[in-house]
């Protein structure tokens, strides 16, 4: 198995945590968010990919033909429907950010404290 | 039998589906909405009672259309497989979305559908999670119980708090879901399993490497954040202090502490025997346990807000819950269990008394409500027995718990945690006492003003209509009642020998392979104590008395504080623990993201050099 899919994994996981960190609008750090998750998306398709094999449809090809894991693909898809359902939640939410704080910097959101 | 184990899950499900299909038609109609909510949550819980009383002597296991494991260990299929400790939590979370309906009903004026749809939601991703047999599977239920948390805490979306609790709370929680993710995907990309018997009977066959460790890592860090463990605590006060009050009965009765069961369940259905190294388990989750516990007590105890002082108390359980559960022994795991059913039950009832102080008083506010509570005489004396049930008086299951706990770990030569147990208990129970002596009766002086805090205290109004004449019965009945559960069921006869049983089970990894993979019946294990004696000793009754007494006697110090004559004046109990540590608390998601950061890296150091 190659090492290159991994180390972008941990790449694109480690850019999307620092920008979360260090982020100073919500939208820019909602997008930072779907980044740490992309990495998953990265990580999942790596693990079923085998090299030199067909996509996982047989139609034109020998039942016996090797294909990459249809399993992780599902698992990456379902994935996606997860990051939809929360990233249209937080942007809602950023849009009620703007309108009772009057802004998006998340350091100036400060109705909670201690 | 088995043929129930789906319907916890599709039945809120296909309901919610259908209030929300019907939206336009049932708008108006607030009795059908309440009544529909009401009553599949309430069939839901006497399911999945059937479903544990059912699986006391094995555990039941149900293939998603049929896909029956083939050759023995390869499961193909997705599965439930329910034990009494499973079932028995899902249980737990169905009551109290039960009793949050029944507050409800006169608690919002008015309510929109999607409240309704969204209780329902979050109860099946709740029992989804707990009964789930694969670990992708467990992925989603956790992101549908977050999903719909997140839109419950932002139930009023008109206001500045619960924006930001509910991002806060948001953000957090998915960058922990995502780290899960990247640890199932890992263990996948090993064993090809997701079933979480087939990964753990793959993987114990081999020394554990770095992928195994990682996988544990990334998949627990996930629970930890969901179970508010220190660093990754911090989204919990926020998200407590904004959410509705029936929704933190949620919340803080069950949502957390699924988390911590998450742990226990991948821990022992899965990692356990491929990971060995027990001592480090332990140490690494009883030290999170311990700070958890303290740092949640301390902050519980300086706390003036009413729902965040009980959000701290909530974090300082979960510590100890988590303590139990890292003792990795079946009295310890059996003890976190009992506690946890215990500690939801006073903490819901606590929760639905705040509710009803707000409904009747308009504030939350422990410095302005100060001996305005004397007009609500059963709701003081309600909370004052659930105060006591936190603070671990007997016969409050709690005690019980605790006991078991603490039994457990002096037996293992650890006898120094019950003293760090017992001054948590005495802490939390304290604050609580104090609130209830101080609201409710009027007793000593009221605490001095925060200004933060009567900033933070003073949206809490439109959460429902104040300022009313009487305290409806459908607020008091479920309140009550909920108090009265937690203060009998560590009486029942045969109960404690069926917890002791069932987490001895819990952790038997070979006989759950068997079970899930196989189809085999595993003979059903003996209790740890004879089941006649419930477990109840000497010890624990004298250990819960000493801390709620000593909660007690915490509460009159702080409220008579400034009355005792030996004292220097101008310092207030608790305030000297602020300055540093309440700075921590900054309400910013960046610095808690950094937290997961900081908390996700020091755990992987631990690991990495401690398993081999």
């Amino acid at each position: 198995m190659h090492i290159f899919p991994f180390v972008v994994v941990a790449w694109v996981l480690g850019v999307g945590l620092y920008g979360i960190v260090t982020s100073r609008h919500l939208i820019h750090l909602i997008m930072c968010l779907i980044v740490v998750q992309s990495s998953t998306y990265v990580l999942l398709l790596a693990v079923g990919y085998r090299t030199g094999a067909i996509a996982p449809y047989f139609y034109d090809a020998p039942v016996h033909t090797p294909a990459v894991d249809p399993v992780v693909q599902a698992l990456a898809l379902t994935d996606v429907v997860v990051e939809a359902a929360v990233t249209a939640l937080l942007l809602s939410f950023a849009i009620q950010a703007h309108k009772r704080f009057g802004t998006l910097d998340p350091q100036e959101l400060v109705q909670l404290k201690g | 039998m088995n043929q129930l184990l789906p319907l916890p899950t599709v039945i809120p499900l296909l309901a919610a589906a259908g209030i929300s299909a019907l939206n336009p038609l049932l708008r108006d109609k607030r009795q059908v909405l309440d009544a529909v909510a009401i009553l599949t949550s309430a069939c839901v819980a006497v399911i999945l009672l059937v479903i544990m009383v059912n699986t006391e002597h094995g555990d039941s296991v149900y293939w998603f259309a049929g896909f029956r494991p083939i050759h023995h260990h390869a499961a193909i299929g997705i599965d439930f497989a329910a034990g009494p400790l499973s079932s028995g939590l899902a249980c737990l979370a169905a009551v109290l979305v039960t009793a949050a309906m029944i507050f409800s009903w006169r608690y919002f004026e008015r309510v929109a559908t999607y409240y309704h749809a969204l209780m329902l939601v979050f109860l099946a991703g709740m029992t989804g999670f707990c009964l789930t047999g694969d670990v992708f599977d467990m992925f989603v239920w956790f992101e549908l119980m977050g999903v719909s948390a997140y839109a419950l805490t932002a139930y009023r979306p008109e206001e500045r708090g619960p924006i930001q609790g509910a991002l806060n709370f948001a953000i957090t929680n998915s960058v922990g879901a995502y780290l899960s993710l990247s640890g199932i995907a890992l263990i996948y990309g090993r064993t090809g399993a997701l079933n979480m018997a087939q990964i753990g009977h793959f993987i114990a066959r081999h020394r554990p490497d770095g992928l195994v460790v990682s996988a544990f890592l990334l998949i627990i860090i996930g629970l930890l954040i969901k179970g508010s463990i220190v660093p990754f605590h911090f989204w919990l006060a926020d998200a407590h202090a904004v959410a509705p009050t029936p929704v933190c009965v949620l919340f803080s009765g069950v949502m957390v502490e699924l988390g911590l069961y998450g742990v226990a369940r991948v821990y022992w259905s899965t990692f356990g025997q491929a990971l060995g190294h027990r001592t480090v388990i332990t140490a690494m989750l009883m030290t999170l346990g311990l700070l958890t516990a303290v740092a949640g007590a301390l902050f519980c105890f300086r706390e003036r807000h009413l729902k965040r002082l009980l959000a701290f108390s909530t974090i300082s359980h979960a510590g100890m819950f988590l303590t139990g559960i890292a003792l990795l022994t079946p009295l310890g795991l059996a003890g976190a269990a009992l506690y946890v059913a215990g500690h939801a039950l006073v903490k819901a009832a606590l929760f639905l008394c705040v509710g009803i102080v707000l409904h009747r008083l308009g504030s939350v506010n422990e410095s302005t409500l100060h001996g305005r509570g004397r007009g609500l005489p059963v709701t003081g004396l309600i909370f004052t027995l659930a105060a006591f049930g936190l603070a671990d008086l007997p016969p409050f299951a709690t005690f019980l718990g605790k006991g078991w706990i603490e039994d457990s770990a002096s037996a293992h030569g650890m006898t120094w945690i019950i003293v760090i147990m017992v001054i948590c208990s005495v802490l939390v129970g304290g604050a609580v006492l104090r609130v209830a002596g101080g609201v409710f009766y009027g007793l000593g002086d009221p605490p001095s003003e925060d200004p933060e805090m009567a900033k933070g205290a003073s949206e809490e109004t439109s959460e429902t209509e104040s300022d009313k004449q009487r305290t409806p019965l459908t607020m008091i009945i479920p309140t009550a009642a909920l108090t009265l559960v937690a203060a009998v069921i560590a009486l029942l006869p045969g109960l404690g020998s069926a917890i002791q049983a069932a987490a001895v089970r819990f952790q038997d990894q070979t006989a759950y392979n068997a079970t899930v993979l196989s189809g085999a019946h595993v003979a059903h294990p003996a209790a740890l104590f004879p089941p006649e004696s419930a477990g109840i000793a000497v010890s624990d009754v004298v250990t819960g008395v000493v801390s709620a007494v000593a909660g007690l006697i915490l509460a009159f110090l702080a409220l008579y504080w400034r009355r005792l004559p030996l004292l220097r004046r101008g310092f207030e109990p608790g305030t000297g623990l602020t300055g540093p540590i309440q700075r921590l608390q900054s309400g910013i998601v960046n610095d808690y993201v950094t937290w997961i950061v900081v908390g996700f890296a020091c755990l992987g150091g631990v690991l990495a050099f401690t398993i081999r």
